[in-house]
């Protein structure tokens, strides 16, 4: 019985961070974001519920576009970062052996160890109207005026698939790493061409890392600040600015709560489905990554 | 597929390429003797990182104050984040690798949901609620409660809430493959409990440890999402760094920069050590 108290006091005390850590800081703070973004103000000073912060966001064309915009692009971005990642995922998993391979895969991890604001400085020096791309083009005398590249969409969907290639070939690598070369051989025999085999064999069998890579390189990018905020300017037009407009500019927590809680379904959502439409789980999903 | 095509091969140079060149200008133009980080090339300076501001105007960075004190704030924030990462993770790791009771599925579910949920949401939620436990404790204790406010605590608080999963899945990982035989061989020997823990248990950890202290020393240290929402008047270097370069930055955020790669390097190194003496 004794034994028994006792074991009960340790897995309470064992326990105790956990439930601390995640209701503390996850569970009753996205509880006040939700009861938040339910509340109006009525009068000054004065709160009460209803669903007006929610009706503002399909009632401000800016809100709801800016929304929009951000999960289109976001989706873009997740498709393009897969084409770019795939050769190489396939290259560091299938061709490369021995150290050509660690190295490979070890020169792909630094520039993301480094901070996503260093890699941002980096490509606005490149890409501004005094950087380095205009100032080749101009020596080059391809062009004859300075060229702004910066502040548009383009630059930020290169911003965004930048950040986003380590994410994706890191999953693709290591589902490509278990796949039988016999099996590839098999489909070679049996007269499959080239780009047979690489549809009906390499892609079905990293379907779990492909899955893995495109949910993390899109929750990574819905929830993207800095990125879309620096290389587009005020171009750049992504939703989590809105909600730091609200919040730290506006003083209009409400809102931005409401617009927080739309940001967390939409993410959810997306990662959702993409788990539902491959059958995936997220445990495993987070394990390929 | 094992002779790849002279196209291919050019892709992977031209992707290893696209990957450096960002870091690279970065790195360079530390190095310009020009007042903005572009071209021309001016010639070599390393007025950057120790001018007076004699030359330029601002100082370099190993002597400016301003991001002294904000790579000071990065580390107020990094070091005790890693600290709590690896002491809660280790029991974390020990509730989902050694305890049984009911509801461990959900539990387990729960420790992975911040790595789910996007940063800035992270930061304002944890704003929010704690700014309604600040006010009602206020009004309560009549006294002020200002590390409850945004400020570097909050900070703390706010990297913690999802590098805490991170350290808990490293630490994990590692109990996970531990021979509990070694353990009980110690009891029968007759070595108590707090004994194992300590020549026996913790010692196999302690790659684990290590490494998720790095990792989260790493994370909190270039971790802007969060940050923005709950930082107050004293800004860690990201939010530093965002503030120079929407002004249009000097060189000096190149040599930051550059001081933060190496730095950075110089962790992952080590992590990429100890984590080799780990297989």
């Amino acid at each position: 019985m004794i034994a028994k108290q006792a074991s009960r006091l340790t897995l309470f005390l064992l326990l105790a961070p956990a439930i601390l850590w995640l209701g503390l800081l996850i569970v009753l703070p996205h509880v006040e974001i939700l009861v938040l973004s339910f509340s109006e103000r009525v009068a000054p000073r004065v709160y009460a519920f209803g669903f007006g912060n929610y009706l503002e966001f399909f009632t401000e064309p800016l809100y709801w576009r800016t929304f929009a915009r951000t999960a289109f692009m976001s989706i873009l971005v997740t498709a393009l970062t897969l084409v770019l990642a795939f050769p190489i995922a396939l290259y560091i998993a299938r061709v490369a052996q021995g150290r050509l391979k660690a190295m490979l895969l070890l020169l792909c991890l630094l520039p993301f160890w480094v901070s996503e604001l260093v890699r941002t400085l980096g490509w606005m020096i490149l890409l501004r109207e005094t950087g380095v791309i205009s100032y080749a083009l101009r020596s080059m005398g391809v062009a004859s005026q300075p060229v702004e590249l910066l502040y548009n969409d383009g630059a930020v969907i290169l911003g965004l698939v930048y950040g986003g290639l380590l994410f994706m070939i890191v999953p693709l690598a290591n589902a490509l790493e278990s796949l039988e070369p016999a099996v590839v051989e098999a489909g070679y025999d049996l007269g499959g061409s080239r780009w047979t085999v690489l549809r009906r064999i390499v892609i079905p069998h990293a379907m779990p890392g492909i899955v893995a890579g495109c949910i993390i390189v899109f929750m990574l990018t819905v929830g993207n600040f800095a990125t879309p905020v620096l290389l587009g300017g005020k171009n750049g037009l992504w939703f989590t600015e809105q909600i730091y407009a609200q919040f730290i500019t506006r003083f209009n927590w409400p809102q931005g709560a409401a617009f927080g809680m739309l940001l967390l379904l939409l993410s959810s959502a997306i990662v959702w489905l993409g788990l539902r439409l491959t059958g995936q789980s997220l445990g495993t999903t987070l394990k390929q990554a | 597929m094992n002779r790849p095509s002279i196209t291919w091969k050019l892709y992977i140079a031209a992707f290893y390429l696209f990957l450096f060149a960002p870091l690279f200008v970065v790195a360079i133009f530390a190095f310009n003797a020009s007042p903005f980080p572009s071209p021309p090339w001016r010639g070599f300076t390393l007025e950057w990182f120790t001018g007076s501001g004699a030359v330029f105007g601002k100082p370099g960075v190993l002597v400016d104050p301003i991001w002294l004190e904000s790579i000071g704030n990065s580390f107020k924030v990094a070091i005790p984040v890693a600290l709590l990462a690896v002491l809660l993770g280790t029991v974390n790791a020990w509730v989902l690798e050694r305890a049984e009771f009911r509801g461990k599925t959900f539990v387990a579910m729960m420790m992975l949901w911040p790595l789910v949920i996007p940063g800035v949401v992270l930061g304002i939620s944890i704003l929010a609620f704690f700014s309604r436990v600040t006010n009602g404790l206020e009004d309560w204790l009549q006294t002020d409660l200002d590390f409850l406010r945004p400020g570097l605590p909050l900070v703390v608080l706010g990297q913690l809430s999802f590098i805490l999963t991170i350290a808990t899945l490293i630490i994990a990982a590692r109990l996970r493959k531990f021979d509990r035989a070694l353990e009980e061989a110690a009891f029968d020997l007759g070595a108590s409990r707090a004994r194992v823990l300590r020549t026996v248990t913790l010692p196999f950890l302690s790659p684990a440890l290590i490494g998720a202290g790095l990792v989260a020393l790493l994370m909190s240290f270039e971790n802007f999402n969060t940050t923005l929402m709950l930082v107050g008047s004293e800004a860690p270097l990201p939010i530093a760094m965002y503030g120079q370069m929407r002004e249009g930055a000097s060189p000096a955020i190149n040599a930051v920069s550059l001081l933060l790669m190496l730095g950075v390097g110089g962790i992952a190194s080590v992590f990429a050590l100890t984590s080799k003496a780990e297989r």
